[in-house]
């Protein structure tokens, strides 16, 4: 089973040379310290940096540069700032090739849930919508499970949606999973975990055809 | 030269009355016009409907106004990190609309380029969605937009000059482009105010034609939201 830096380290696998990559809060955030160093990637924060770099050195805080999280960060050589407009320009108009996002629930057509829990303090959406409505490429980083133990790979999401059939790959502590029309593919068991249990942890209907291979990290 | 610049923020700010819809640029405490901010702390305006991609925090920023409850309509797309906004919000004080970030940058823009409306694919099959019009485009389900009607934006930039052009820095450039011209009024306020000759015309982010109102800003604090930084080895 992994823990959130191991579902960050197996979804930097998926990042590759040249990419355009918009990571969101959580768990994604941490990919962005296990992709290799051996490839070019930049990180666009969808509140109008590209190429984004690490945090900065105390005392070389600058409030006007800062992420989507409203973090302090940096910027690398070749970086670009921009308006929100022309962020969601980058998005909508598919230009960013890689979105990485946390989610509550993921159903087996692809929708997702991630912003709204009825009878709770609704903070927003975000960018989300924009994000999963626009991009083709999208993979949600989460637990397998609640913590109330429940799953989160569902037949249909219980939650209000932030989109519709967007989801193409899920990286979670026990698999990587495509979703395909028929269903949940299970495509790579987390080390030491069985089918068993993730078919135990999947609510949704999860294909397993043959032997399924155990995640090289 | 059309000359915009203001003597000071309470030239800026005339005008400004109950019930009006205002749009404000920032992104978190980012880029915040914080001068015209507190102007309208001191006007005590009430019944505003404020359109800004957050809220504030709750002594910073909009919570400001939120505070004095002159705020009786929000549109953000994430309000999180303020606990008067919260109290408000769920004794029905205050009315909030949240929207996606990109459909607010999107409509922003519209009102300034003169589109009334837009298909955009964000929030289709959501709630967002409940009661618009949907098209159908290439395969794809859009969802119909309206381009926002305001009465006065109000936008902080970098540098500025006597024409109404403006740069800005950093990621506090965020929403404050496409607000100008988005409202009848767009006053601006800048760190640096300098006479119109003293800005490269090559490096201008917004012409001054989308500005009405300019001046120089004073004692920003530029609260950090969240300090994050590393560890020299």
């Amino acid at each position: 089973m992994l823990d959130k830096n191991g579902i960050a380290k197996r979804i930097a696998k998926e990042v590759k040379n040249g990419y355009y990559v918009n990571l969101g809060i959580g768990i994604p955030t941490l990919v962005a310290n296990f992709v290799r160093d051996d490839i070019e990637v930049e990180f666009q924060s969808e509140n109008g940096v590209l190429g984004m770099g690490p945090f900065p050195f105390e005392g070389e805080e600058d409030p006007d540069i800062i992420n989507a999280g409203k973090q302090t960060i940096t910027t690398l050589p070749g970086a670009s700032f921009f308006d929100s407009a022309m962020s969601f320009s980058m998005i909508r108009g598919k230009h960013v090739d890689l979105t990485i996002l946390g989610a509550m629930e993921v159903a087996e057509n692809g929708d997702i849930a991630n912003w709204k829990i009825p009878g709770k303090m609704v903070k927003g959406m975000g960018g989300a919508m924009d994000l999963v409505a626009s991009a083709e490429n999208i993979i949600v980083a989460m637990m397998h499970t609640n913590r109330a133990g429940a799953s989160k790979l569902l037949k249909r999401c219980t939650l209000p949606l932030t989109g519709v059939g967007c989801v193409k790959k899920i990286v979670t502590n026990l698999a990587v999973i495509e979703v395909t029309p028929e269903g949940f593919k299970l495509l790579e068991r987390a080390p030491g975990v069985s089918v068993e249990q993730i078919e135990d942890a999947t609510e949704g209907k999860l294909i397993v055809e043959g032997e399924v291979p155990e995640m090289v990290l | 030269m059309i000359n915009k610049k203001v003597p000071g923020v309470i030239e800026a700010l005339e005008g400004v009355s109950d019930n009006m819809t205002l749009i404000l640029g920032g992104f978190g405490l980012s880029g915040i016009p914080e001068n015209s901010i507190a102007q309208l702390v001191k006007l005590n305006v009430k019944g505003l409907t404020c359109i800004s991609n957050n809220a504030g925090v709750d002594d910073f920023g909009l919570g400001l106004l939120l505070q004095q409850k002159q705020i009786d309509k929000m549109i953000s797309s994430y309000v999180g990190e303020n606990d008067e906004f919260e109290r408000q919000m769920l004794s029905g004080e205050l009315e909030v609309e949240l929207i996606p970030q990109g459909t607010l940058a999107e409509r922003c823009r519209a009102a300034q380029a003169g589109f009334p409306a837009f298909y955009t694919p964000a929030g289709y099959g959501t709630e967002v969605a409940e009661g618009k019009e949907v098209r159908e485009f290439d395969g794809k389900m859009h969802v119909l937009e309206y381009a926002f009607k305001a009465d006065f934006g109000f936008v902080k930039a970098w540098k500025g000059d006597t024409a109404g052009n403006l740069i800005f820095k950093g990621t506090a450039r965020n929403f404050n482009p496409n607000i100008c011209g988005a409202a009848k009024i767009t006053v601006a306020e800048v760190e640096e105010l300098v006479p119109a000759g003293e800005l490269d015309p090559n490096q201008i982010h917004i012409p001054g034609i989308f500005v009405q109102r300019i001046f120089q800003g004073a004692l920003y604090e530029k609260r950090i939201e969240q300090r994050t930084v590393r560890q020299r080895n």
